[in-house]
């Protein structure tokens, strides 16, 4: 099934019939070349892209709850490549460019919105800062403007300029970035591997990681034994729990991170914007809700929701920098498990166990990630080395501390992202 | 959320610092080799449930408290001073 524009139309006029399922509920089989564990939004573009650029179709995605029902249904939807060091700086940078051609490769509309995110600074020093990333990010390639106060009042007149205590002195503007609509991500990516042959397994919880002679040879689930010659964990959010199953201790802490959103409104939010002196970030849905987040709680949690310090804070900052949104009415708040290692970067790398893929870590980048994490995930599985855009998402850099990716300088140990 | 601190009370989440897992009480010795100390700086069980971990309290007494928590409920099940806990 193709989606076109005509196709939309004649659907219409004959009481939208011909659509049919977008991928297929399928039964596991005894054996696959590739078992992928976890269903998200990575776990399902790592399959998309083994099919398509490594011709690997023998693949099952293991899901235990429904596809995309994970962090790729619980994230704040912001799509961009602003990364300052070098590992980030590059691998965020092809995932944005794959986002660029995303929906025409997938045939399907992920509401891909490259509306603008600016990112504010409030001091002389902030300013600083915001120049010399703006600089990374455009010899990386990706585009960075500097905004004067007096272009931002044009762009976004509602902030609160001239409060005494953060004044804006300015924005770094990337123009190329924006939002997507998350779960169609989750569902294009679904339905094109699925048209390759790959198999989607919901309902089906992996209970244990079966290793002979340090080969992976396949794994035990609730639905009965697959044997394996690879197999991927894509569970950010779980890993830890994911890579006891291989006997292994990850360098991860979970953490909550809460978000939030308002009734529907007018448009009037036109840009993603970050608050520079608190924890704060905003964008507004096609539907109209304001979506906005903060910073993580701040304790290791599975719970997927939060505590109220942090939706006070939340709220205190976003009153903050922008008073116009204080008669909006919250309709609800969610919390994501985010997989968080010590220097806040994500993990995409082989194990110590022949044929058993690892890729985790990813902090507060995954949704944006989705794109970049799967290709370079694929190559790493189909190929055996990593992708040249991934090849420092290394798991040995805390042990050996090489290539160390902590972006916000605070040191690269748990419980300081 | 609230912590009961085994000096001052049960108090609000906001006077203490988090810390981590309360393996930081477990610290190798300096001769431990690399394996072990990559291991204790970076490495974590990260328990989906009942865990140990560390709290200051930092706008309290200033105590380092060794909270038993549930993680995936919040549940503050049991707290003890760290210096009890170390012992």
């Amino acid at each position: 099934m193709r989606f076109s524009g005509l196709r939309v139309i004649k659907e219409g006029l004959t009481g939208n019939k011909g659509w049919s399922a977008h991928w297929r509920d399928a039964s596991p089989k005894d054996a696959y070349d590739v078992v992928i564990i976890g269903g998200g939004g990575h776990g399902l573009s790592t399959a998309y892209y083994l099919a398509k650029e490594h011709g690997i179709t023998n693949v099952a995605v293991l899901e235990k709850g429904y596809l995309g029902g994970g962090n790729v249904g619980r994230n704040t939807t912001i799509v961009r490549a602003n990364y300052f060091l070098p590992g980030n700086s590059e691998f965020y940078s092809h995932s944005l460019k794959l986002w660029e051609g995303l929906e025409e490769d997938l045939n399907y509309n992920v509401m891909h919105s490259q509306r603008g995110q600016i990112v504010l600074f409030h001091s002389d020093g902030q300013r600083d800062a915001a120049i010399r990333r703006g600089n990374a990010m455009r010899n990386q390639g990706d585009d960075a403007e500097l905004l004067s106060v007096a272009q931002l009042k044009r762009m976004v007149p509602y902030l609160d300029y001239d409060q005494a205590r953060f004044p804006i002195y300015g924005g770094l503007l990337q123009r190329r970035a924006g939002t997507a609509r998350h779960d169609a991500v989750a569902w294009g990516y679904a339905r094109g591997a699925s048209d390759r042959g790959v198999d989607l397994i919901q309902n089906c919880e992996v209970t244990g990681i079966d290793v002979e002679n340090g080969h992976v040879t396949g794994v035990q689930t609730s639905r009965g034994a697959i044997l394996a010659k690879k197999v991927a964990l894509i569970t950010a959010g779980r890993s830890s729990q994911t890579a006891a199953m291989a006997g292994m201790r990850l360098p991860i802490e979970s953490h909550v991170l809460q978000a939030f959103v308002t009734e529907g409104l007018k448009p009037c939010i036109d840009h993603v914007i970050s608050f520079g002196m608190g924890h704060f970030y905003i964008s507004q849905s096609d539907k109209g809700g304001l979506v906005f987040g903060g910073d993580l709680d701040m304790y290791a949690s599975y719970a997927a929701r939060g505590n109220l310090p942090l939706v006070e804070h939340v709220m205190e900052a976003g009153m903050t920098l922008m008073p116009m949104i204080g008669q909006a009415k919250v309709l609800r708040s969610w919390g994501g498990i985010m997989d968080m290692s010590p220097d806040g970067s994500p993990i995409i790398d082989k194990t110590h166990i022949d044929g058993l893929y690892l890729n985790c870590g990813w902090c507060y980048g995954g949704f944006k990630a989705v794109p970049g994490s799967g290709h370079c995930m694929a190559h790493l599985v189909a190929t055996g080395t990593p992708h040249k855009a991934a090849a420092r998402l290394r798991l040995d850099r805390f042990k050996t501390g090489f290539g160390l990716m902590d972006e916000e300088g605070t040191g690269a140990q748990h419980n300081l992202h | 959320m609230r912590i009961t601190c085994p000096i001052c009370g049960e108090r609000d989440r906001r006077e203490f610092y988090y810390s981590g897992h309360a393996m930081a009480l477990d610290r190798p010795t300096e001769d431990a080799g690399s394996d072990a100390w990559d291991d204790y700086l970076h490495n974590r069980d990260n328990t989906c449930g009942e865990m140990q971990d560390l709290w200051y309290h930092e706008m309290g007494c200033g105590a380092w408290v060794v909270v038993t928590r549930n993680t995936a409920t919040h549940e503050v099940i049991a707290t003890k001073l760290a210096e009890e806990a170390a012992s």
